[in-house]
């Protein structure tokens, strides 16, 4: 199962290259100049989240080197057990609809400590692959309109989080432990 | 919201820290942040560069539009609501679409220009249509086939396997957007 599981995973990157770029030429597109074109946009972007990945970085590393990220995973471990969710993972269940630079910063340091191919590196990946910032969102999507009244779509966008969270728990032991 | 957990993460910090007798480790936990994030936007520069290069490509060659098209009948049965042919379908495909190759960034500004369409036929209210609800459904349940930003984190953690949470991460997904879309049609018919 895993050895298919890695067979797709590593066969998956060089196959959307190879339809991207075929595809590109066989429109006559000039496929080399889009390509730096796009790169730029790429640099752009990780430019513009840094001042908020050193907010989130400096406030989490805080909450780290306290103590007080102990405390909280002490306090989450009837949680954590009774799922066989490793006990680091479980800040991030808390910090993804939150804050998306929080809970990216978060993720970097877990794959920094424990390896980005080890299981709780895996994990942390696939949580933070799957689930979003439901309030960024809400407040982005909603705030440029000028809705006040939210009706059911926080409660939807949380409980859809929760359900993307256990749904990569639940894979992750299957394919990857 | 943002702001309030920024400062109850520190805030919480530093109390904690003064009951553990662990102030001495505040400053270079800061000092450390601080060169930590230049070293993780240095690391995160390439992966990004080389992703968002080829969805350009596919962008301008329309390859986009294919995938596009193929989602149009989804849309049509989960926006029962929308007039055939409003210029707010398009928005919302083309905002799906981009979440669908892990473009987030570009994802959000197609995603306000569909918002924007549905409070057209929102009579400009201030309370939210049930199409804007399923919208935000989506949305936030993220539906991904490549979650370009996270592979990039593991190459920039020198991943051997960067991709090998693709299966993993499509099916976390698709069961984190299937509950949104079923609790979505249950509110749609039971709130008010």
């Amino acid at each position: 199962m895993s050895i298919i599981i890695s067979n797709i995973s590593s066969w998956s990157i060089p196959i959307i290259i190879f339809i991207i770029i075929s595809y590109g030429i066989i429109k006559k597109e000039k496929i080399y100049d889009l390509f730096a074109e796009g790169a730029a946009d790429g640099i752009k972007t990780v430019v513009k989240i840094f001042p908020y990945l050193l907010a989130m970085l400096i406030a989490i590393n805080i909450f780290r080197s306290s103590g007080a990220l102990e405390i909280l995973v002490e306090a989450l471990k009837p949680i954590s057990n009774r799922f066989n969710i490793p006990d680091q993972v479980m800040p991030l269940m808390f910090l993804r609809p939150l804050s998306g630079s929080g809970a990216l910063s978060y993720t970097d340091q877990l794959l920094k400590i424990y390896g980005a191919d080890s299981f709780i590196g895996k994990l942390a990946s696939t949580i933070q692959g799957s689930t979003e910032t439901t309030f960024y969102i809400l407040a982005v999507y909603f705030g440029s309109i000028g809705i006040k009244k939210y009706r059911y779509a926080i409660t939807v966008g949380l409980i859809a989080d929760l359900a993307g969270f256990f749904a990569a728990v639940f894979i992750c032991n299957l394919l990857f432990l | 919201m943002i702001n309030i957990l920024w400062f109850l993460l520190i805030i919480i910090g530093f109390i904690v820290a003064a009951f553990n007798g662990r102030m001495d480790q505040m400053s270079p936990a800061i000092f450390q942040a601080v060169t930590d994030s230049v070293d993780l936007m240095i690391k995160l520069l390439g992966p990004m560069a080389l992703w968002l290069g080829l969805m350009n490509i596919a962008k301008e060659s329309k390859l986009t539009d294919l995938i596009a098209r193929l989602l149009r009948p989804f849309i049509r049965f989960i926006f029962p609501d929308i007039p055939k042919d409003h210029p707010a379908a398009a928005a919302i495909i083309l905002n799906l679409t981009a979440n669908l190759l892990g473009l987030g960034n570009s994802a959000t500004p197609l995603g306000i220009e569909a918002m924007h369409e549905l409070q057209k036929i929102n009579n400009n209210s201030t309370k939210a249509s049930k199409a804007m609800c399923t919208l935000l459904a989506l949305n936030t349940s993220s539906i991904t086939i490549i979650p370009a930003m996270i592979i990039s984190l593991r190459v920039a953690n020198s991943s051997n396997y960067p991709a090998i949470i693709i299966t993993s991460t499509i099916f976390a997904t698709a069961v984190s957007t299937i509950t949104a879309l079923i609790l979505d049609k249950f509110f749609r018919v039971f709130y008010n």
